[in-house]
Parts: structure tokens; sequence; C-alpha cells
């Protein structure tokens, strides 16, 4: 102890940090945020220096060509002694990142921290979670699989919407003509030096920020934020009613950090790594691409979408959001801090979270995509088959043939992209389920060349018998009723 | 403190020098073109993809009878422009549909909405593809769903028996195969 003593202050002799450093470590804060509401960014700064550790460790192994990452990936998880273990902690490490720090944005939000004096600490702030997102999606790719094949895909082909120069930007973005090795190493070059680069970088100015301009104080209800006075109030309550950082705050962030870290540790050892799925092969084409977590929300907008919004909402979505939420403290830079007096505040969190969520559920099964191996997998439910005549067989095989059920469920089991047909014949008529077969329409393909006039008979007298409890079948006489003409 | 003396003695006030002002001024200046003369390389080396405008070449898909009448095949090729570390990803995949005897189309794999595999359903003549729900028709029309516009086609030719396609870069909306 007197040796570690005696190295110490030798180094402090020369360093003279010493103090300064204990200056930092001690200042006074007030005494509302020694509070388990502050300890997501610090939690979020230590899940960062867990990913660096981690990915440095990756590095020495993984290699960055395109004919050689997925194999490498295949050797970290299976041969390499404790490379699963590694990757797993990188890639959980990733999404309790990006949970975190969306976490921490939200308490700030709430908190007004955004507003005057602290306007360039929550901009700073955006550009780390854009920076965050980044890391997330190269590292995405990094993992070289069909995902991250197709993901570029996808990249490229919004790329390539762009106006004027779209092609000139799909091969700056690939590096070549095609998804290959030059494109890997793109985004490995990013991934593995610009974005954490910039990121150490932002961290420090934040951190310095927060030295220089105090933490944000507990927002009470009716305490105002005014630009002549705030800092001078601030000044007094830290003088008042401070606590030194060391230790009343910091310690309550060390507990949490360490528990976020065991949290990491234990999915990482539970539910071991990500992928990687298929290989990047694109000739196997026998694969449905789906992005992380944190663009299933994303993926599921670009179904969604209609037409004539989808090529300037793409390219400028992003841009737009990013520019409001660093427009945020200029728009509120002052007034109140409470989230009991900021209703629109808390309801666009609120409603940000819902649509989000939303999408990010939608995109985990993906209604709108026909599912590929329905009329080929899924059996007739048996109650459609049981007493049906000889044409009416032919047709419930026309309809599992034709790959009907790729995009039409029965029996709650299919495509979910048109109608269930459980009970179709309560809704269209004969004529019009030949019509509907034949010329398609409402976004079902018309299928009047690759069916020939038996089975489309044989198909619609099938699609006949779907009543479910016996209700009565559509006539054309109930559609004069009920409709008037 | 340390800065304010030299052995123990003030230091002279500074006077305005007007060589050290020169040379500051000059320093900065070479500083500038340095700095200039290094970054129009780093430019170059890094949007040199931007500068050739089509990657493009005859390629051979393989002799006519692999190709069936009245069919669509799938038929890979390898990308005319691929460096030593590309591996598999050099391999590209298409759809060939031979219509009759020496007429063809041939489509590319990639969805025209973003880009995914799309992949051909014989019993009901269409390509549908797995991630937004985009499907085409037998020949390459749009059918339904997101897709803004029908399958991409290549250019080909018919040559010493051999399927020949034009292609060697991925399509997208502003950049045909």
């Amino acid at each position: 102890m007197r040796l570690i003593r005696s190295i110490a202050t030798w180094f402090d002799h020369r360093l003279q940090l010493g103090t300064s450093l204990g200056e930092v470590a001690t200042h006074p804060v007030p005494r509302s945020t020694a509070n388990w509401w502050y300890v997501f960014g610090s939690a979020t700064l230590v899940l960062f220096a867990l990913q660096i550790i981690s990915g440095i460790c990756l590095s020495t192994f993984y290699v960055p060509a395109a004919s050689e990452a997925w194999k490498s990936l295949e050797v970290l998880n299976y041969e390499q002694p404790l490379g699963w273990f590694l990757r797993a902690v990188h890639g959980w490490g990733s999404n309790f990142m990006v949970a975190m720090m969306t976490a921490h944005m939200v308490q700030v939000f709430l908190f007004g921290a955004h507003k005057y004096p602290r306007e360039l600490t929550w901009i700073v702030g955006v550009v780390l979670f854009a920076l965050t997102l980044g890391m997330a999606f190269t590292g995405q790719i990094l993992r070289f699989d069909q995902d991250a094949y197709w993901g570029l895909g996808i990249g490229a082909s919004i790329a390539g919407r762009s106006p004027f120069i779209g092609s000139q930007v799909v091969h700056l973005l690939l590096g070549g003509p095609i998804i290959a090795g030059e494109t890997l190493s793109r985004f490995f070059a990013l991934h593995v030096f610009v974005i954490p680069g910039l990121l150490l970088g932002f961290v420090g100015l934040h951190l310095l920020l927060v030295l220089k301009l105090g933490i944000n104080e507990w927002p009470m209800p009716g305490r105002l934020v005014n630009r002549e006075t705030y800092r001078q109030e601030y000044e007094e309550l830290v003088h008042r009613d401070g606590v030194p950082f060391f230790p009343h705050a910091a310690q309550r962030d060390l507990v949490f950090a360490a528990l976020i870290v065991f949290a990491v540790l234990a999915c990482a050892a539970i539910f071991g790594p990500f992928g990687p799925n298929g290989e990047p092969d694109p000739t196997l084409i026998h694969t449905a691409p789906r992005p992380d977590f944190y663009f299933l929300s994303l993926f599921a907008l670009f179904a969604l979408l209609p037409a004539y919004l989808e090529t300037p909402l793409i390219l400028t979505a992003p841009v737009i959001g990013i520019l409001l939420l660093i427009a945020l403290p200029f728009l509120s830079g002052t007034g109140e801090k409470s989230y009991r007096r900021r209703p629109i505040a808390v309801l666009s969190v609120v409603l940000s979270f819902l649509t989000i969520g939303t999408l990010a559920w939608l995109g985990t099964y993906a209604p709108w995509s026909p599912v590929i191996d329905a009329w080929s997998a899924l059996p007739t439910p048996v109650q459609y088959l049981r007493g049906r005549t000889p044409l009416e067989l032919q047709g419930a095989l026309v309809l599992q043939n034709k790959q009907c059920r790729n995009c039409h469920s029965l029996g709650g089991e299919g495509g979910l992209r048109g109608p269930a047909l459980d009970g179709v014949a309560t809704r269209l008529t004969r004529d019009q389920l030949i019509r509907q077969v034949i010329q398609g329409g409402g976004n079902m393909p018309a299928y009047g060349k690759n069916l020939k006039p038996q089975e489309v008979t044989a198909l619609v007298t099938f699609l006949e018998t779907l009543r479910p409890g016996y209700e009565p079948a559509t006539r054309n006489s109930t559609v004069l009723a009920t409709h008037g003409d | 403190m340390a800065e304010e003396t030299r052995n123990g003695e003030p230091l002279p006030p500074l006077a305005p020098v007007s060589r050290r002002g020169f040379l500051l001024k000059l320093g900065i200046a070479l500083n500038v073109v340095a700095a200039a003369l290094f970054t129009i390389p780093i430019i170059g080396f890094l949007f040199s993809p931007m500068r050739r405008v089509a990657w493009q070449a005859w390629i051979p898909l393989g002799p006519l009878t692999s190709f069936p009448q009245d069919e669509t095949r799938l038929a890979t090729y390898r990308n005319p422009f691929v460096g030593p570390w590309d591996g598999e990803t050099g391999n590209i995949p298409c759809w060939v549909r031979r219509l009759d005897g020496d007429k063809f189309q041939v489509f590319a794999i990639n969805c025209t909405h973003l880009g995914c595999p799309v992949r051909w359903f014989s019993e009901s003549g269409l390509f549908m593809c797995p991630c937004h729900g985009g499907v085409y028709y037998a020949d390459g029309a749009r059918a339904s769903g997101p897709p803004p516009r029908g399958l991409f086609e290549y250019d080909y030719k018919v040559e010493a028996g051999q399927l020949w396609v034009r292609g060697g870069q991925l399509p997208t909306l502003s950049e045909r195969v």
C-alpha cells in the first residue's frame, strides 16, 4: 500500500494531474441529482468501453475480406476458445448500448436537460446517438452473412433512388459495381476506425460540457428556466444544497453500470452470439433477409409506405429526424423543465415509442411478405375437405398448388398479405370470385394466364364452400339488396 | 510561475518583429498548400468508384440447351469485375426465361423495390420477393406490392450456341444491370 502510494506520488509529481482530477471527481452537484434516474449516461459510457475492448479482441481474429469474413466468424464461434463468448458480448453489448442510450436520451428530454444552457450538450448527444446507430448498422454488415449481404442491397437500392447522382452514390457506397470485397472493406474502415474515432472525440466533448455546465438539477414544476437568471440560480443551488459528485452521485452510477455489465455477460453466456446465418453467397436465393431489431421499424415502414411517399420519405426522413432533434433546444430552450408540466413532450415520447414499437413488432412477422413455402408445407384444414365433391377437392388442390396460400391463410395458417379465405364465400359471389381470380386487383396479381378454365371452375367451386358455421353464401340478389345497385 | 521566468529572470517584453509575422504567415500558407496536396489524392482515392460510369461486359451464361423452351431457370455467372478476394460474392444469379427459339428474357435477381432476391414460382407463374412482398408476372411486369416497376432486364445475345448477357453491376432504380 505504501509502495503504491509512493509510486503514485512519483508520477503525480511529474504529471501534476492529481489535484485537477480530484477537483473533477468531487465537483459539487445538486443533491437532487444523486438519484437513480441519473445513471443511464454513465452506463452507456461503460457499455461503450465494453464494446471497444471486445471489439479489439475480435479484430485480432476477424478477416475483413469478402471471401473469408464469414468463415472467420464460424471459426470464432466454433473453434477459437471463447471466440463465441466475445462475439456474444459484442453483439449483446451493442443491443444494450442502443437501449441504454435511448433511455438516457428520453430521461434528459423529460427532465428538460436540453434547455438553456445545455443546448450544445444535447446536440452533441444527438450526434452520439446517430453515430451509435451507425455503429449498429456497420456492425451488422461486418457479420458478413446473408442478412448483411441483402441489407447492403437494400442500402444500395435506397441510395439508387437519389435524384441525378444515384448511380454514383451507389458505387461510392459499394466501392465498386457490386456488393463484394471493397464493400466489406469500406464498412470495416467505418466500423473500426472512422465512427469509433468520432465517438471518442464527441464523448470527450459531451463529458467536458457536462462538467462545465453542471449536471441538470431535478426539475421542479413551476421553476422556470430563464436565460438571465438560470446560471446564477444553479450556482446558488449547488452552493447551498450541493454534494460532491464522488462519492454521492457516482456510487449509484457504479452500482448500475456493474449490474448492466453483469446483464450483458449473462445474456452473452446464456443466449450466445448473433449468427452468422447463411453464407453471403448471392446465388443462395432461398433466404428472407431481416435486419437487426433496431432497424426492424424502418424495414416495416418500407413495406407500408404508399409508393408516392416512399422515395422522398426514405431519402429525407433520417435527415429531417436528426435536424428536428438538433433544433429541439432552440424550439423550446427555456421555460418549464418538469415533465409534469410538459404534456406535449410526454405525448411525443409515448407516440414515438408506440410508432416505433408497433412498426418493429410488425417487422418481426412481416405480414406483407408472402410465406414462401406455405403452399407446399401447410396442410389443408380437414374440415374444409370433409364431404366435398370431387370438383371441390380439385379446387382445394388448385388453391394449394397455385400458391394461393403464400398470401392467403386457411385455418389460421398461411400468408397474411391478402385476406384470410376461411369465410370468403360470405363476402364474394361466384362471379366476383371468378373476376378476382382472373383479373386480380386490390394488390392481387391476375391469374388469368396461369389457370386453365377448368382450374378456375374447380377453384371457385371450392372457394364457394368456405362458409364457416354454414353462414349463407353471398348471392347476387343479396348484393343487390344490400348495395342497392 | 514557470512560463514567466527564465533562469529566475523575467522575460523581455515581446517586441513586434515583422520577420516573425512573415514567417508565421508563410508557415500557415505552406501548411494550407500541404493539406491541399494531401487532400486531393485522398479524395481521388476514396471517391474513385464514382468516376467510372458503367461497369458492363458481355458474359456467357451457358449453352442454349440448358434453357428449356417456355421455362424460367436460375442461371449464375461470375461477375466480370471482381477482385481476388471477392470470393462467392462475385457469383451473381439471374432468371432466364426462354420464350421461343432464340428469344429470351433475362431478369436481374434483385427486386426493383429494395434489391432483395426474387424467387420464381413456376406453378403460379409469378416472381415473389421475400422482403416486402413484391410480386411480378412471368414476363417481369409488376403484379403487386411496393415495387415501382417491373424486374430489371439484361440485354442478351445468342452467339456460338451460347446465351450471353450484358451485365456487371448491381441494378438500382438509377442504374441498369
